[in-house]
């Protein structure tokens, strides 16, 4: 199943051009751009770890693209996005979150239904990669 | 475009990539450096063509842009460097045509594994512009060869290579340091394929400098500082630590101090606008640097 999180993630994947474009887009708009990446792919996982340090002060997107390279060498089986940090008054916060690269294989996610207090039911989600494996040997 | 692509018009690209502006304004503004000027016209005019040729399909390799901008202190290094990168940006050869100004501080660490990721940050802030890089044979320093500045001369080396069509590399200093730089490091001379030498300036460059900068600032000279301000430039050129414009830039600094002064202690009188702007030979002739006799002070406390 595939990970639909943050923006395009119901496009195909974007293409090296693509990205670079929106990358372009938010160092226009002065917005802090950030690697992470995550083997744990649960929605409720809002942290994931940062590549290197957010990149505040690049003029062009050349740097980034190369830095998600280098990230893509590490951690090529694993989750990264790219997100864009505005930092103005009253915003924040991100403006913009796509993910750029993922896992071969995606297995999903398990709906736990537990029947509590009678007829009532709790959900829980539980992604088949990450209740297997410990972390780091996801994937 | 309805040009058929089997010929071009190099007069609609020039016109249409702006150089001749940043060329034009370029020699309005700075005095002097007819040599300089002329590299930079050739360069630009290579850079075209190419740009032509590419068009056509000719060349698919880009051209070996870095640079090496070597002078004496205060010729001017670095404005030309921040107007290679329009002219640059203008044609196309980097995409953002910002100018990252660094010293060997900026690239090399304190300790181990400090130097690469320190360059590494330093690059990735100067892609799509030019890296100009001041002093750049500090960045070798023989005489301690556990010295952290080969790393970043080596990942610098690896940049400049590989990453061709993300950043050019100006590397500036004095000539002769420069030379002995490029000597030892043979892996710069090669790669760098411009290697403009900036010539000091005439007394008259000086004074004209030392005029521009004034009216710049709002300032003038009273018809008799004009001729105190020259015959303190050529004084000043005898003296050592002589830094060309930059030694014409902190004379004015303390004139206008001077000027401040004198309308201050004379505060009791109205004051016209023309009193707010003019310099009078006076502001100039108090230098120490045409007080006869004394000739070790020099005129600035801080050669600078």
């Amino acid at each position: 199943m595939r990970l639909t999180q943050g923006t395009f993630s119901f496009l195909p994947d974007l293409t090296e051009e693509q990205i670079r474009a929106q990358i372009a887009y938010a160092m226009k708009n002065g917005w802090a751009v950030n690697i992470e990446y995550t083997d744990d792919p649960h929605p409720r996982n809002t942290y994931w770890e940062l590549w290197g340090l957010p990149m505040f002060d690049l003029k062009d997107p050349a740097g980034v693209l190369h830095e998600i390279a280098e990230c893509r060498k590490v951690f090529g089986s694993s989750y990264i996005r790219v997100s864009a940090f505005d930092s103005t008054a009253t915003w924040e916060s991100l403006r913009l979150s796509f993910i750029v690269n993922r896992p071969a294989d995606e297995p999903g996610f398990f709906l736990e239904r537990n029947e509590v207090n009678g007829r009532s039911i709790n959900y829980t989600v539980r992604s088949y990669a990450a209740s297997a494996k410990p972390a780091g040997e996801r994937y | 475009m309805d040009a058929p692509a089997s010929s071009v018009d190099l007069a609609r690209v020039y016109a249409d990539s702006g150089v001749g502006e940043v060329l034009d304004q370029l020699d309005r503004e700075l005095v002097g450096l007819r040599p300089v000027k002329r590299r930079i016209r050739e360069i630009a005019a290579l850079l075209l063509v190419d740009k032509l040729r590419r068009e056509l399909g000719l060349t698919a390799q880009p051209p070996t842009l870095h640079m090496s901008f070597t002078g004496n202190p205060g010729t001017g290094k670095t404005t030309v460097a921040m107007r290679m990168a329009d002219i640059l940006h203008r044609l196309g050869y980097v995409r953002s045509g910002h100018l990252v100004a660094v010293t060997r501080d900026d690239l090399v660490g304190q300790y181990i594994g400090h130097t690469a990721p320190k360059t590494k940050e330093v690059i990735k802030k100067a892609m799509g512009g030019v890296l100009f890089i001041d002093e750049a044979y500090y960045l070798y320093r023989p005489e301690n060869e556990r010295d952290y500045g080969q790393e970043a001369i080596e990942i610098l080396l690896q940049v400049m290579e590989n990453r061709r069509d993300d950043l050019v590399v100006i590397l500036a200093g004095y000539a002769d340091r420069m030379d002995k730089f490029f000597g030892s490091n043979p892996g710069f001379r090669s790669r760098v394929a411009h290697h403009i030498d900036f010539p000091d300036y005439s007394a008259a460059e000086l004074q004209q400098i030392g005029e521009q900068m004034l009216t710049s600032q709002g300032y003038k000279f009273h018809p008799d500082a004009v001729e105190a301000f020259s015959r303190y430039v050529e004084a000043r050129m005898q003296q050592p630590h002589f830094a060309n414009a930059r030694s014409i830039r902190n004379a004015l600094d303390r004139a206008r101090l001077r000027q401040a002064v004198r309308l201050f202690d004379d505060r009791d009188r109205k004051l016209t606008v023309d009193d707010l702007m003019t310099i009078e030979a006076n502001e100039i002739l108090v230098s120490r640097v045409l007080a006869p006799g004394d000739t070790a002070a020099g005129g600035e406390s801080f050669p600078g």
